[in-house]
């Protein structure tokens, strides 16, 4: 028998739970925690992988068809130096070769210049009026009086818009003069800013220096442009790949950085990180609200699952503790019914002597009468009333001895009706004497049933002798009836019936009630129906009573059978 | 009709003498005895018991065991059974191996002398009718 207390029970209860409770969670949450961070680490890593691949491949090919580019107005520049011929006047020169280039490669060249070892422009064809302008001073004349070529950073100048300048040293025997060309600043910017991926991506050209080279305007910080042009960091393939966090709008970038070859210049492609990585994070995201979906989830029956499983489980744990009692119970019942079988047995003896101490009284005081004495009478009524509580005592015990006696209660496949037809020839005898007739209507095609017969027939006997005892006075008819029953499934129901005076309905609550009865003391113990409700309850059946007064009475009762042991007669 | 010759066997002595005297002042011719052994020895000096009244439950040799040495002894000797509640089975038993009836103890005196008067009428029928073969079958003889 369990003996921990509701409260113990309870607290156990809610330890299961949440040890139920803690393992669902660690079960479910390992592997998708595992499998979400994974895939998402691994998802992550190849996307970003892939995109700089691309980025990169992107680059290197502008990079390169920027080099081209420049290679070619280098190439385009130094067959005009190799043309130049000292003969002819250095400005028909110029326009002549001015005129071609355009004719080729059109608005490519905007001017072309001749300028002496000096710094003075001495010739020029162009759109601007720079006939003896002064360079002894620029930066570029400088550059390029120590090279056989030169490519200038962007600068505005002496015309004051944004250009660069290509120019090759002439050094011959009599000239030392610089071919200087400047490049259309507009048709070289529109060959990087054609790069564009996505929304934000974009590309210009810085000098070393970190000064821009392209039309653009971006603001760029110190320790990033450092940081691309240190040539250490590069790889392989001469490219940069780097993050930069924007001063101003603290805006973050991607950025890839390439040399050009030719020219101290930097390719740099820049892309907002929100904009590059913006399918990444859609699917981040969508992992996301899976993973929480999931979470929800297990979160969900983490806290159901438990709860409906210790329910069950103490809805089971209190059924078999009810069975328990029960068990116990009926234990009990039996120790006790044992031992006041062995009281009455052992009373038996001594109040049967007493009977007959008082009878033997009784016969020699039937000598005496001729005497007469005074107290002749009492003492014969008295002697009287002990017989009759000795014969009273000895019904007490008798019904004890009955009712701890062991039944025997070995189950065998039983015909009810075969049963109920000895009960009832058994019981003809009395019926008759008074006045009550027995009828039955008995159902061929009832189930086997495996149940105890010897307690099979003292229900139906204790049924029918209460029956023919209730309607000693008036007679009347015992129905017997037996069939499938249609309210509880695979049962079957014994219905006894009597049309006798009834009992009343503050009886027929007690009715099942061990020491319950009606009948004048000394007449019944009040054990019958009880007995009948236990062993009708052993056989896992019901037994119910319906009783109007004036009416009669109704006993059912109902035994299970098996389907598969049905069988038909 | 009165004048039956009973044997008790019981091993309450103090039930049994009593019974004894009751029994013997309604005029019957009672011998008592505490156990089945000295019952089966009484009935072996003693040859005209009519009726014996056997308690079943005895210690040693008990009401059965004696029952059936009685009977295999004098087949016509009648035997009642008195019984405590709890051994009714066994009395049922008895009566199969050719005891005459059963009495509950405690048992109304009544009762015991008319199931004795019974059982001794039995007897005396039966022995008529035994004597009346005889004779038939004896005068029936053909030198």
């Amino acid at each position: 028998m369990m003996t921990t207390s509701p409260t113990e029970r309870e607290i156990f209860y809610q330890a299961l739970t949440i040890r139920i409770r803690i393992l669902i969670m660690i079960v479910s949450f390992f592997p998708m925690l595992l499998t979400t961070g994974i895939l998402f680490y691994k998802f992550n890593q190849l996307y970003t992988e892939k995109m700089q691949t691309h980025t990169l491949e992107l680059v290197q090919k502008h990079s390169l068809e920027i080099d081209t580019f420049l290679l070619e107005k280098l190439g385009n520049i130094r067959y005009v130096a190799r043309q130049f011929d000292n003969n002819q006047p250095p400005s028909a020169f110029l326009k002549y070769h001015l005129e071609n280039l355009r004719n080729e490669y059109g608005d490519v060249f905007t001017d072309l210049g001749l300028v002496n070892q000096n710094g003075i422009q001495f010739a020029y064809e162009g759109p601007f009026k720079l006939e003896n302008a002064d360079y002894s001073l620029a930066h570029w004349f400088i550059n390029a009086t120590q090279r056989p070529y030169y490519i200038s950073d962007v600068f505005t100048g002496l015309r004051g818009y944004p250009h660069f300048i290509i120019s090759i040293r002439i050094a011959s025997a009599d000239v030392n003069y610089i071919l200087r060309a400047t490049v259309n600043f507009g048709a070289f910017n529109s060959l990087v800013e054609n790069i564009h991926i996505g929304k934000t991506g974009i590309a210009f050209i810085i000098n070393t220096k970190g000064q821009l080279q392209t039309k653009k305007e971006i603001s760029l910080n110190r320790a990033f442009v450092s940081f691309i042009t240190d040539p250490r960091n590069y790889d392989d393939n001469e490219t940069v790949f780097t993050r930069q966090q924007d001063d101003i709008t603290g805006k973050k970038y991607l950025c890839v950085a390439s040399m050009l070859k030719h020219i101290n210049w930097l390719m740099v492609f820049r892309q907002d990180i929100n904009d590059a990585f913006s399918e990444l994070w859609k699917t981040q995201i969508l992992t996301l609200i899976c993973f929480i979906a999931g979470c929800i989830a297990i979160l969900s029956v983490a806290f159901i699952l438990p709860k409906s499983i210790v329910r069950r489980l103490s809805a089971a744990d209190e059924k078999n503790e009810a069975m328990n009692q029960q068990v116990v119970e009926s234990g009990r019942l039996a120790t006790i019914g044992e031992l006041a079988a062995g009281i009455a047995h052992e009373i038996n003896n001594p109040v049967a002597i007493m009977i007959e101490e008082a009878g033997w009284m009784e016969d020699l005081l039937e000598e005496e009468e001729s005497e007469g004495t005074k107290n002749m009478d009492e003492f014969k009524r008295s002697l009287k009333q002990i017989n009759t509580q000795g014969k009273r005592c000895k019904e007490i015990t008798h019904k004890l001895l009955s009712f701890a006696r062991k039944n025997d209660s070995t189950t065998n496949d039983v015909q009810i009706n075969d049963t109920i037809m000895e009960i009832v020839s058994l019981t003809a005898q009395m019926a008759k004497y008074n006045n009550v007739l027995i009828k039955t209507i008995l159902n061929k095609n009832i189930p086997y049933i495996r149940i105890s017969p010897s307690e099979m027939q003292q229900v139906i006997l204790n049924l029918i002798n209460n029956a023919i005892d209730a309607m000693e006075k008036t007679g009347g008819t015992i129905t017997i009836e037996t069939k499938i029953s249609q309210i509880e499934a695979n049962h079957l129901v014994i219905t006894i019936e009597d049309d006798g005076p009834g009992i009343p309905k503050n009886n027929l609550d007690r009715i099942f009630d061990p020491f319950f009865t009606t009948k004048p003391v000394g007449k019944g113990t009040g054990l019958g129906l009880s007995i009948c409700y236990g062993i009708i309850q052993k056989m896992g059946g019901k037994i119910d009573v319906n009783s109007q007064v004036g009416v009669g009475t109704r006993f059912r009762i109902w035994i299970p059978f098996q389907e598969e042991t049905k069988k038909s007669i | 009709m009165n004048h039956i010759n009973l044997l008790l066997v019981d091993d309450e002595k103090a039930f049994l003498d009593t019974l004894t005297k009751r029994l013997e002042k309604r005029g019957m011719n009672v011998t008592a005895v505490y156990s089945g052994q000295d019952a089966l020895a009484e009935l072996k000096t003693q040859k005209n018991f009519e009726v014996v009244i056997l308690d079943v439950k005895m210690p040693q040799m008990d009401g059965i065991e004696t029952l059936v040495e009685i009977k295999r002894q004098d087949p016509l000797i009648e035997v009642i059974m008195l019984t405590g509640h709890a051994t009714v089975e066994t009395a049922i038993d008895g009566m199969k191996l050719g005891a005459f009836d059963y009495l509950m103890k405690p048992c109304d005196l009544d009762v015991l002398i008319a199931k004795a008067s019974e059982a001794a009428d039995k007897k005396r029928i039966h022995e008529d009718k035994i004597i009346e073969a005889r004779m038939k079958e004896i005068t029936n003889r053909r030198p």
